[in-house]
């Protein structure tokens, strides 16, 4: 897997977001309403792959990998959770003033924490959160930054950090197949879930993460313009959410499998 | 200065915002709500729960620039290997809608390597202009040369609303952009139409994997941009008779981003694999047993010209590679059918397949959550059931 150097130490940075529990996440037939009461938070499952590789990069190459997640004071948790699978250290942006942020805005607060952390050399990002489902905000952090992407990728080819410049060899999954890009760092990608199985915290990464200290970072710290961040500061609006048109109920067909097969060709014989 | 704040007057205390809270920041104090604004994320989740009107929320107040110069609706003609995506031919027809709601009119952007006859075929399709970008350093989709031109097309041509394909492609693109512009993207939207009052977009979009569905809007930012999923919208007609402009405009090769190197590209089998394009994908889950099993999928899917599915079991299994991964955490498909066999229908593989236009399932178990959002279902042995289906279908489609 190339040719890195560990002498040099590499700074891996993770976003990451605490989203509900989006199997759990029903309506409520009589109100319309989503029903979330009780539902968990949990880690994006996307992101739990970019932990990952982080932690392999990591492993492989010598240096530090950072967690950052952008939310409330409760989304804690899922740094906590990253530290818990061996990430360094993790970061809290949170600010009221950031609510209601979307993907721009929320873009452009995480590559704010960015510049203010130590030089790194990659961000890598869920391909999506499974709550929104945008995709956006990893190329939005990488334009803030002006820094080169490499979305959806399912596969870190090699990573060389002993050449002038460093760069980064990966396959992007494609709809018809794959490409390979060679990147240079620092850049950001965003990974798919074949790129590798996450590992389960070990008790030792618990014990540490309960006690880690996590930083947290407010506007204050970051000295976004306020009309840039939050409602304000958001091109899009959200007017209103509601549920999907209900399916009818369907035909389902019990019995013999020559006549089940037979009533059911001949439903939708006309529609192939 | 808070943004959200609960009226008191109007509250009743019935609770209703408590429970659609994703992030428990709502309590009832004094029987009243009172919402914690350190957890709140104003994601407005509770202001479609009450009934009474009682909540309220600051909406932006701002207007971002001069917005009457933007006019016209731009289509991202992606493409590749000379050929255009078929999601383009959709976006074209929606284009049209739009744009004679607005009375304006439609263009596409194509930019590539050689690609310049293709210009007359968006033109056929609906596009009244075609901005043009042929050039050696567009060969090759890269994201960063492509949001450098098309930004600068923005600022000079000031389109009012730009759509692309919900694809791989498209949405890597269409971030980029907005965040340079400093504009509204709306990702993967299933409508669009006209608000004809405030003559804006007006997007509709799936979201908490399609359980909910979201409206948004961007009032007050030109371009208004939105990705759209792909097999849900009619694809626009060629009419040969069709005439429009073709504006060349030429890519200024010092440009070119030279951090980011095309290496390789390698097809897979697309007529088993392209989950995006296929109208009848053949799915297989645990219930198949073993990966040989896959092969009466496969025989299934031949005859139907389909492409192959898979729930996440069997690809964790390493029964069949990721790239046929249907659900949460793999591909969200559209199709116009969607046969799950041996499939048990959990929530996190609905979420990627409930959207297809007919659902049909097989599996043993009566009880199968995947019943719940058939169209048409058989209970029984998939051994039994899917080789005969294979026979009749085969029969049912050649010519008698």
């Amino acid at each position: 897997l190339g040719n890195a150097g560990k002498k040099d130490m590499m700074h891996i940075v993770v976003c990451i977001k605490q989203v509900p529990d989006t199997t759990e996440v029903k309506i409520n037939p009589e109100t319309n309403t989503l029903i979330r009461e009780g539902v968990d938070s949990i880690i994006n499952p996307f992101d739990t792959y970019a932990i990952e590789e982080a932690l392999r990069l990591r492993d492989k190459f010598g240096g530090k990998v950072t967690a950052i997640t952008m939310g409330p004071p409760q989304a804690e948790t899922v740094l906590r959770d990253a530290i818990s699978l061996g990430v360094d250290s993790a970061i809290l942006v949170s600010d009221r003033a950031f609510a209601g942020s979307d993907t721009w805005s929320t873009s452009l607060i995480l590559s704010k924490a960015l510049t203010k952390m130590d030089n790194f050399d990659l961000v890598i990002c869920g391909k999506q959160a499974s709550d929104g489902d945008t995709a956006q905000v990893g190329p939005g952090i990488a334009t803030h930054l002006n820094l080169p992407q490499a979305t959806y990728v399912r596969r870190v080819d090699s990573l060389h950090l002993d050449t002038s410049p460093k760069v980064i060899v990966v396959e992007r999954l494609l709809e018809e197949g794959y490409e390979m890009l060679e990147v240079r760092l620092p850049a950001l990608i965003t990974v798919v879930k074949e790129i590798n199985e996450p590992r389960m915290p070990s008790l030792r990464g618990k014990m540490k993460a309960k006690g880690a200290q996590i930083d947290v970072w407010k506007n204050s710290d970051l000295a976004i313009e306020e009309n840039e961040i939050g409602l304000e500061g958001s091109p899009t609006q959200v007017v209103k959410i509601f549920s999907p048109p209900k399916k009818e109920g369907g035909k389902i067909f019990e019995g013999e499998p020559a006549e089940t097969v037979d009533k059911l060709v001949k439903e939708i014989k006309d529609i192939l | 200065m808070s943004k959200i704040k609960i009226i008191k007057d109007k509250c009743i205390g019935c609770g209703l915002c408590i429970s659609a809270c994703p992030v428990d920041a709502i309590k009832l104090i004094d029987k009243k709500a009172v919402i914690d604004l350190d957890k709140c994320t104003l994601c407005k989740a509770c202001l479609e729960s009450c009934k009474f009107d009682a909540i309220e929320i600051k909406e932006q107040t701002k207007k971002a620039k001069d917005l009457s110069d933007y006019k016209g609706v731009w289509v991202f003609a992606e493409n590749s290997n000379g050929n255009i995506a078929p999601v383009v031919f959709e976006l074209l027809n929606k284009a049209r809608q739009l744009a004679d709601d607005l009375g304006t009119e439609v263009s596409a952007i194509l930019l590539g390597h050689g690609i310049e006859k293709k210009a007359e075929e968006l033109i056929q399709r609906g596009a009244d202009k075609v901005y043009l970008v042929d050039s050696k350093d567009l060969g090759h989709y890269i994201s960063e040369n492509y949001t450098i031109k098309i930004a600068e097309l923005i600022e000079k041509y000031k389109p009012e609303i730009l759509l692309a394909g919900a694809t791989t492609t498209g949405r890597s693109l269409a971030a980029r952009i907005a965040v340079k512009c400093y504009t509204g993207l709306t990702a993967d939207c299933t409508g669009l139409e006209i608000d004809k009052d405030k003559k804006i977009l007006i997007q509709t979009r799936p979201a908490f994997g399609g359980n909910i569905m979201a409206q948004i809007i961007s009032p007050n930012f030109r371009p208004q941009m939105a990705t759209v999923r792909h097999k849900v919208m009619p694809e626009a007609k060629p009419d040969p008779a069709r005439k429009g402009e073709i504006i060349k405009e030429s890519f200024d090769s010092t440009n070119v981003d030279k951090r980011i190197k095309f290496l390789d590209f390698v097809k897979e089998d697309v007529s088993t694999v392209n989950l995006a394009e296929a109208d009848v994908i053949v799915s297989g889950g645990r219930g198949l047993g073993s990966p040989e099993n896959f092969k009466i999928i496969e025989e299934l899917a031949k005859n139907l010209d389909a492409a192959i599915g898979s729930s996440r079991a069997c690809v964790d299994a390493g029964w069949i590679p990721y790239s046929h991964q249907v659900g949460q955490t793999g591909r969200t498909v559209c199709p116009k059918i969607y046969i799950a066999c041996g499939i048990s229908g959990q929530i996190q593989h609905l979420v990627g397949m409930q959207s297809a236009d007919l659902i049909i399932a097989i599996n043993k178990d009566p009880d199968a959550p995947i019943f719940k959002v058939a169209d048409y279902g058989i209970v029984g042995d998939l051994f039994k059931v899917i080789p005969l289906l294979s026979k009749k279908l085969k029969e049912a489609k050649s010519p008698k």
